[in-house]
């Protein structure tokens, strides 16, 4: 780390309660099955509902759910809790994983046209389709909500339908390093506002 | 500075995945290199998985999933050497090999299975649905020593690379290959024992699946990278590799 001066061995990070999600992980790292077990049923359901929003279609979200779920075993070695929540972690892969197979079904265009559509709708819409009743998840919704336009179309287009920024930058008519630089500006506003409570 | 001169630039889209695969593999190899964007990256990342919906209902998830998900993971072995981004600066994609040859003899000395190995007939199961096999591609794949090596590469695709000693040969097989733009194509390595590469051929840059023999007798390599490379190919490999895969040694 650092700044730090300590010359200690290299301990596993402390990941704080022994059956929080972060810890049954880094367990599972290790080969414990039992522990894995506990990852997929603290995270199978939320995998599933990422790749269902950007599938739109339960047969392949659960087939996405299932490769997610193997790849955090053969990968736990690469989570590093002292980085991220272990929920961030595996939505992090499950978000590549539904991108990837939906640029794979859906050619460019097509994404494009339902973007279009996106856009002539309300577009946040996307990120509320529920009344959200969890806390953190509305909390998200209101940093959502409260970034300008100009970085929160470019955020729900790449993370719901999984457009490049390039394919952003199409649907919007606008210069793709703008869109880029616009991605980098919303993710950040959205970090400090998530953060600020 | 202007934002487009900025090589930070791309984490946002970076962490959103949507970056072309050109670009992705460009910005990855900047973040071998830059510490405060790998710290960015991980904090981007915490903040975009925010963006994820509501679970589903208990109810939609499968009951039998937990079930296929347990027997997969029986058959896959975890990857045991973490495979983070090297720390080394100039010489980081020699390094890169070096760490391939020490894990392919970590593997076979130590008796560890260090990546996914899969037996013959796993193999050659997976391979003919990977893609209709050639003919010299299924002499390779249905020798009786077949032995298959699959893995993930950095830029999304899966990649698998079968091994007959006997036959002295090797061949690879990849799905999800991005596309490249025309004046690049993939280059295939052997790796020797000694860190030493041979080019073992190329593969269009068409992307998708693609599935060769590779050029030249297998000799004692023990792993096989690949690369991007500039169209015609490289004696060397000038750019960072998206995977390496260890085949374990020649028996002697």
């Amino acid at each position: 780390m650092p700044g730090t001066a300590r010359e200690e061995p290299p301990e596993p990070p402390a990941v704080g309660d022994a059956h929080s999600v972060e810890a049954l992980l880094v367990r599972a790292a290790d080969g414990d099955k039992d522990a894995f077990t506990g990852v997929y049923q603290a995270l199978a359901r939320p995998v599933m509902g990422l790749a269902c929003r950007i599938l739109r279609d339960p047969a392949q979200a659960e087939e996405v759910t299932q490769e997610v779920m193997v790849e955090v075993w053969r990968t736990a070695r690469r989570y590093r809790p002292e980085r991220g929540s272990a929920k961030g972690w595996v939505l992090t892969l499950a978000h590549r994983r539904a991108v990837d197979r939906v640029r794979h079904a859906q050619a460019a265009a097509q994404r494009e046209r339902r973007a279009g559509v996106v856009l002539a709708g309300r577009e946040h819409d996307e990120v509320a389709e529920a009344v959200e009743d969890d806390d953190e998840r509305r909390r998200a919704q209101e940093c959502m909500a409260r970034l300008a336009r100009m970085y929160r179309v470019p955020l729900v287009l790449a993370y719901y339908q999984g457009l490049t920024y390039v394919e952003v930058a199409a649907a919007l008519s606008a210069p793709a390093g703008t869109v880029k630089s616009r991605m980098r500006t919303g993710l950040r506003l959205l970090r400090d506002c998530l953060e600020a409570r | 500075m202007t934002a487009e001169e900025d090589p930070h630039q791309p984490v946002g889209a970076y962490v959103l995945h949507a970056l072309p695969p050109n670009e992705e593999a460009a910005f990855e190899r900047h973040l071998d290199d830059c510490h405060a964007c790998r710290r960015e990256v991980a904090e981007l990342a915490e903040a975009a998985a925010r963006l994820a919906p509501a679970p589903v209902d208990a109810a939609a998830l499968p009951v039998d999933l937990l079930g296929r998900v347990l027997d997969d993971i029986s058959q896959t072995p975890q990857e045991r050497a973490p495979i983070g981004p090297p720390t080394g600066r100039r010489k980081r994609h020699l390094m890169s090999w070096a760490l391939a040859a020490s894990l392919a003899a970590a593997a076979t000395f130590g008796g560890i299975a260090a990546w996914q190995s899969i037996r013959a007939d796993d193999a050659r199961d997976q391979a003919t649905a990977l893609q209709k096999a050639k003919n010299a591609l299924s002499s390779v794949l249905t020798a009786p020593d077949a032995t298959l090596h699959a893995t993930k590469l950095a830029n999304g695709a899966s990649a698998a690379v079968i091994v007959s000693r006997a036959a002295d040969r090797a061949a690879f097989v990849a799905t999800d290959l991005p596309a490249l733009g025309a004046d690049k194509v993939y280059e295939l390595w052997y790796a020797a024992p000694s860190g030493d590469l041979r080019p073992a051929g190329l593969l269009p840059g068409t992307g998708d699946h693609s599935a060769r023999v590779l050029d030249r007798p297998l000799g004692r390599t023990v792993a096989v990278g690949i690369t991007v490379e500039p169209a015609g190919g490289s004696h060397q490999p000038t750019t960072q590799p998206l995977g390496i895969i260890p085949v374990g040694s020649q028996k002697s």
